[in-house]
């Protein structure tokens, strides 16, 4: 496993663009990791009461999966010192077994002292974001 | 109905400290689809320079739930579950979390406000280790939607 020395990244650089897919199982095996039993999020009737399309993912599933395009080009998931985002839509996930698929993608936004960085992210599913104001401050290697 | 302004500031007692353990790790990084070996191999993550299994970057929500119930379930907010959405995260790592913590979470109520018939309430919650170091903030933003009116 290597890790990125602040040398080498620029502002504008891109980090390797990832696809992740959540089905309904993958709801469910986060709620049962993560504790959220949030009916929304395994429940179609009451997703659908409450006024949502389907059931969605639990937005800590998608946030949690999105910064693997940092932590992953960083080799190092412990140099995360910040990290937000904004839940702006839903993921309606399908009882299909193709479920919903995000595409993410992510550049170096500005460089900080101390050779940190800041990475802005963006997550797309159906040509729609599903994050916004997603940002990673990373500790790099001198 | 709007959540009551008077809440902002709220502190709740701090909880029973959560342990984290090297099977929650292990099975919270593999929901997420994780496969990096420092979340699984102790070698792994101590050639990383880490005493123990290191935490992905958003664990501190799982030592945070039972923590942040205590405002959802606040019976003098009486937020309706139900309704309430996840706006908006952010984490501030002081430093990584690792199996073998033992992590106390104190929450307290950082803001409200009310947009659009929403209300939002923005939740705080410190994570100490048991020798009283400050491992990670988390704030949640969360979003109580409407009853849409029938006039």
């Amino acid at each position: 496993m290597t890790t990125v020395s602040f040398s080498q990244v620029h502002v504008g650089l891109e980090l390797p663009p990832q696809e992740f897919v959540f089905t309904r199982a993958d709801l469910i095996r986060y709620a049962g990791a993560s504790g959220d039993f949030n009916v929304i999020h395994w429940s179609e009737r009451v997703a659908k009461e409450v006024g949502l399309p389907s059931v969605i993912a639990h937005g800590m599933l998608t946030m949690g999966t999105v910064i693997r395009v940092v932590t992953d080009w960083l080799g190092d998931p412990g140099k995360v010192l910040e990290y937000s985002a904004r839940f702006t839509r839903p993921i309606p996930v399908p009882d299909t077994s193709e479920g919903a698929t995000i595409k993410v993608s992510a550049k170096v936004s500005e460089l900080l002292e101390n050779n940190q960085a800041v990475i802005a992210i963006s997550a797309i599913h159906n040509d729609v974001t599903v994050l916004a104001k997603t940002v990673a401050t990373v500790q790099l290697e001198p | 109905m709007a959540i009551n302004p008077e809440f902002i500031g709220r502190t709740y007692p701090p909880t029973q400290s959560y342990s984290v353990g090297r099977e929650k790790i292990r099975e919270f990084a593999s929901a997420l689809g994780e496969t990096s070996p420092c979340f699984f191999n102790l070698d792994s993550a101590r050639q990383l320079g880490y005493p123990d299994l290191v935490a992905p970057p958003t664990f501190a929500v799982v030592a945070t739930m039972k923590a942040g119930e205590q405002v959802v379930f606040d019976p003098e907010l009486a937020l309706d579950y139900t309704r309430v959405v996840h706006g908006e995260q952010r984490f501030v790592q002081h430093r990584p979390i690792f199996a073998g913590d033992e992590l106390t979470s104190t929450v307290s109520v950082d803001s409200i406000r009310s947009a659009a018939g929403n209300d939002m309430i923005t939740v705080k919650t410190q994570l100490h280790s048991t020798g009283g170091e400050l491992v990670s903030t988390v704030y949640s933003l969360l979003v109580s939607r409407g009853v849409e009116e029938v006039s």
